[in-house]
């Protein structure tokens, strides 16, 4: 077995999901400016990588439901905080 | 759906407590960020657009890359193939290691154009915020070290083989559940430092 076999999974496929992502808001990012909508997409866009990692790599997906609701919580909220903060202030 | 059964907490409770406290912190920088970048939206653009965006896309790749050779890691420990294990793990630091030297580059790139931590505020929050994420990229590094000398101990893997524990008649409790867990903690460190970087380079980067 080869480590390209370990991979061939779910979490593998995050990984293609997050490498999809990252390009994308680099082009929405880079390509159209910094207008509020263009912040509040790209820091979603980052809001579900972090759901990604926290649930394919850092195992949270299988994990005991208050656990992997904290952190579920912890995307949500961060994302509209952050957002929030962008546009309001 | 995973039944409560079978539902685990990876790595150890009170690692998880660390990695919350970690990111409640990193969130709490996030916010005084954008609070700090509402005072000059300005000046915070035109930092902004004097960083190396390419270099930042390629550190985030480089990461997410890293943290998915550590997923292969934890995958060949629990299957036994510590050889495979050690493999993955020495790519993640070397990925690890890219992700630190790009970063120099970057700062050094900065610091020759002028665009020291002194130069605006929004260079200070960058260099801040970046030299806070590389000090955790550096333990991180400290950690997926620990991770190779445990995958080179050959016989924590066949311990953990399914059929080893099925003859020995083990139950899953024991010193070498402690170990794994000790691993799978310290594999979740290191997807931090990814995660952490994930809204660090948007942040940064891309939303001014």
């Amino acid at each position: 077995m080869s480590v390209l076999e370990l991979v061939r999974n779910r979490a593998g496929v995050s990984w293609l999901l997050l490498v999809a992502a990252t390009l994308a808001s680099w082009l929405v990012g880079a390509e159209h400016g910094t207008g509020s909508l263009v912040a509040v997409v790209v820091l979603a866009i980052a809001a579900v990588k972090i759901r990604l990692v926290g649930l394919d790599f850092m195992e949270l997906r299988h994990a005991p439901i208050p656990l992997r609701a904290a952190f579920e919580v912890y995307c949500v909220t961060l994302w509209a905080v952050l957002s929030g903060l962008y546009v309001f202030l | 759906m995973t039944s409560v059964a079978t539902r685990r907490i990876p790595g150890e409770q009170g690692t998880w407590v660390f990695l919350f406290g970690d990111m409640l912190v990193f969130a709490v920088f996030f916010g005084t960020f954008l609070v700090e970048r509402s005072t000059a939206p300005e000046i915070f653009d035109a930092g902004r657009a004097t960083l190396h965006l390419n270099v930042g896309l390629l550190n985030t790749l480089v990461l997410l890359t890293s943290s998915l050779c550590v997923v292969a890691f934890l995958g060949a420990l629990r299957t036994g193939q510590g050889a495979i294990a050690a493999r993955a793990v020495g790519a993640a630091i070397g990925f690890g290691a890219l992700f630190v030297a790009l970063k120099i580059y970057e700062y050094v790139l900065l610091g020759l154009a002028g665009h020291g931590p002194g130069a605006s505020d929004f260079y200070l929050y960058y260099f801040i915020l970046t030299g806070l994420h590389l000090f955790h990229v550096c333990v991180g590094l400290a950690v997926l070290v620990l991770l190779l000398t445990q995958a080179r101990r050959t016989h924590l893997s066949a311990f953990r083989t399914v059929a080893e524990a099925q003859g020995r008649g083990r139950q899953r409790a024991g010193p070498s559940d402690t170990r794994m867990a000790l691993l799978e903690g310290g594999a979740c460190f290191w997807h931090l430092v990814d995660l952490l970087w994930i809204v660090l380079f948007p942040l940064l980067y891309l939303v001014s």
